[in-house]
């Protein structure tokens, strides 16, 4: 067992190819590109203000003085509870809305079913730029501006999760869902009981690129909020540069904390993410 | 339990129909197996009865009740599925379970149920697992038992053993009958392999191209068959057939020799003589029968009997020996078959000759 292991584990140096040496190596640098502004990061937050200019990645004289500060600091964590109502409000509501319209457009034959996913699948080609005056003209005529609703409407339902979801139930036999109709469940019961089990890998994708996606947005609630105790934890960040004549240690330590659901999602999902961006053909 | 009804059934999608008015009765307690090549039509009768396909034209009663715009729920059926349809996030109790779900009986009443069916089933040992910890035939096993939990008026199976290896297939093929001997409860079973049909059924319907080309127990269907598609189609291996042509009273077979035939009335002289491998046997030729010779090509030794193909003319024929006399390749071998057990087609509409 232990030569099997040993050798699965090292490959001899005569084996390893030419090609897999030049992509490790592209590998590494890419690596090493990514992680070290977030090494700064980190390595700043640990730095009191006569430090920040100072480059080793290292401090001189480590501090926590920085989180302890921003933790105290009540509109942090009032935009770290925006950001968190934000990202699970809008995540849960493109898991119900997404998959039930997938799953419709997936398993049910209706006049003008292929238009409606056309004209779904085209929205997908509308810059968000382009749609962020309508959105604004849209959150002013109905007072949505400076609200939470107003920060989440736009992302209540996506063409992208729409789609992702109507590919993924398209693989679901039929068979499942008549034998369930013949069981005598109703088309929704069906849909919650039978169909959304079957495709949990791609709700697990879905939902980790929508809260990721709402965690750090940043342009369009930067736009749609005035108020202070609403902005998300990006908007309240670049606010902090702004007001406090630029204090790198605390955007930095604000970065750090925001990042950390982030890193976690990623640790602790990275299958599914994977997965995720394979079927969707994304690049993240 | 409860009889089935079919009259003048069609379906079409568009303008296409692809059942064209199709009338069945299927009694109470009756084991119907719905047999034909792929695309005749059987799979969408079966899924119209069921009520998972829209009926076009015509009518189905179930139990004496037009269930034309009734759901599937509401026909109490059960189906069971060609890839079983049991919930991968399910264990076997809860799959079972399904089948009651509009049932309003107690928990603990239900749970008696799935347990009896289980038993029945010999599925007692697998309730808590999962159904990909599950063999092929544990699979199906699972399935005809959410079928059953619901004690339904028919149970509908649409090729449910068409995924299972041959060994397997045969042992589901044998529970299934058994089943339904012990329960009597009226069955409609598709399948495209006519020795399930043969084996299962009480009465076999043969369809072709969306029409019923003949209903019948398995062995009227074997000896009389009504046209060569059914004689083709039931029994195995195939019937022979050699093209022939009438004259006073003998056919003059295309393999060479002649045959006496007895008195029929085809549209055209040109006849199709058709005879059963089985009661083709190497044997001097006789007085009466017809007798084919040629060079031995294939032998498929069976055990129980030896399957021998010969080059006739440019016709290659299926006889059958019995499984100790193995002919060589090369040999050159008559087979004989008695005159009463020959067939006789008309070569133009491929209908059975009556013999008057």
């Amino acid at each position: 067992m232990t030569s099997v292991a040993s050798s699965r584990g090292s490959l001899p140096m005569s084996r390893i190819r030419p090609g897999r040496i030049v992509s490790w190596t592209l590998l590494f640098i890419g690596g090493i590109i990514m992680v070290t502004p977030l090494l700064f990061m980190l390595s700043t937050s640990l730095k009191d203000a006569s430090q920040v200019y100072d480059l080793r990645v290292i401090p001189a004289a480590p501090t926590l003085d920085n989180y302890i500060e921003i933790l105290g600091d009540g509109r942090f964590t009032r935009w770290l509870i925006n950001s968190t109502i934000v990202a699970v409000i809008v995540t849960l509501s493109n898991v119900f809305f997404d998959s039930l319209v997938g799953y419709t457009l997936a398993k049910f034959r209706f006049r003008g079913r292929y238009i409606v996913f056309i004209a779904i699948l085209s929205t997908l080609m509308i810059p968000t730029e382009m749609l962020v005056l309508p959105w604004y003209l849209m959150a002013s005529r109905f007072g949505w501006l400076d609200s939470y609703w107003g920060i989440m409407f736009p992302g209540m339902m996506t063409a992208f999760g729409t789609f992702l979801m109507k590919q993924f139930f398209e693989s679901v036999p039929d068979d499942f869902l008549e034998a369930a109709r013949i069981d005598g469940l109703n088309e929704f019961t069906i849909w919650w009981k039978i169909a959304m089990p079957l495709v949990t890998p791609a709700l697990s994708a879905l939902a980790i690129f929508t809260f990721l996606g709402n965690w750090t947005a940043f342009f369009w609630p930067l736009i749609v909020t005035t108020s202070a105790e609403l902005y998300t934890l990006p908007v309240g960040l670049s606010s902090f540069a702004v007001e406090q004549s630029i204090q790198w240690e605390k955007i930095m330590t604000g970065a750090s904390i925001a990042t950390l659901p982030t890193l976690v999602i990623f640790l602790f999902l990275q299958r599914y993410i994977v997965r995720g961006v394979m079927l969707a053909g994304l690049k993240g | 339990m409860a009889t089935i009804e079919i009259d003048r059934l069609v379906k079409r999608y568009g303008q296409t129909a692809v059942v064209h008015g199709i009338d069945l009765a299927i009694q109470d307690g009756e084991f119907v197996v719905l047999v034909g090549p792929s695309g005749c039509g059987k799979s969408t009768t079966l899924r119209m009865i069921a009520g998972l396909e829209e009926i076009s034209d015509g009518q189905i009663k179930i139990d004496g009740r037009v269930v034309n715009d009734l759901q599937p729920k509401d026909r109490n059926i059960a189906m069971v599925f060609q890839n079983y349809a049991i919930y991968p996030h399910m264990t076997v109790a809860d799959n079972i379970a399904f089948g009651l779900y509009r049932s309003k009986l107690a928990k603990s009443e239900k749970r008696a149920r799935v347990e009896q069916v289980a038993q029945t089933l010999g599925l007692s040992h697998l309730l808590e697992r999962r159904p990909s910890a599950l063999s092929g035939g544990q699979r199906q096993r699972v399935a005809i038992g959410r079928a059953m939990v619901r004690d339904p008026a028919a149970f509908l199976f649409d090729e449910p053993l068409s995924n299972l290896d041959a060994q397997l297939r045969t042992q589901m093929r044998i529970e299934i009958k058994r089943l339904h001997h012990r329960l009597g409860t009226t069955s409609v079973f598709v399948t495209h392999d006519q020795v399930e049909a043969m084996t299962m059924a009480d009465r076999i319907v043969v369809m072709r191209d969306g029409r019923i080309l003949q209903v019948g127990s398995p062995l009227e269907l074997y000896e009389k068959p009504v046209d060569v598609f059914t004689a083709r189609f039931i029994g195995s291996p195939t019937m022979n057939l050699i093209p022939a042509s009438l004259k006073e009273g003998r056919a003059d077979l295309s393999i060479g020799g002649s045959v006496k035939v007895p008195s029929l009335s085809p549209s055209t002289p040109d006849i199709l003589v058709g005879i059963r491998p089985q009661d083709f046997t190497p044997a001097e030729a006789g007085s009466s029968g017809m007798s084919a010779s040629g060079t031995v090509v294939v032998v498929e030794t069976l055990g129980s009997e030896t399957l021998v193909h010969i080059e006739s003319g440019d016709q290659t024929i299926v006889g059958s020996a019995p499984g100790r006399e193995v002919p060589k390749i090369g040999e050159q071998l008559t087979l004989h078959a008695p005159a009463e057990r020959l067939y006789y087609f008309d070569r133009t509409t491929e209908r059975t000759l009556a013999v008057q």
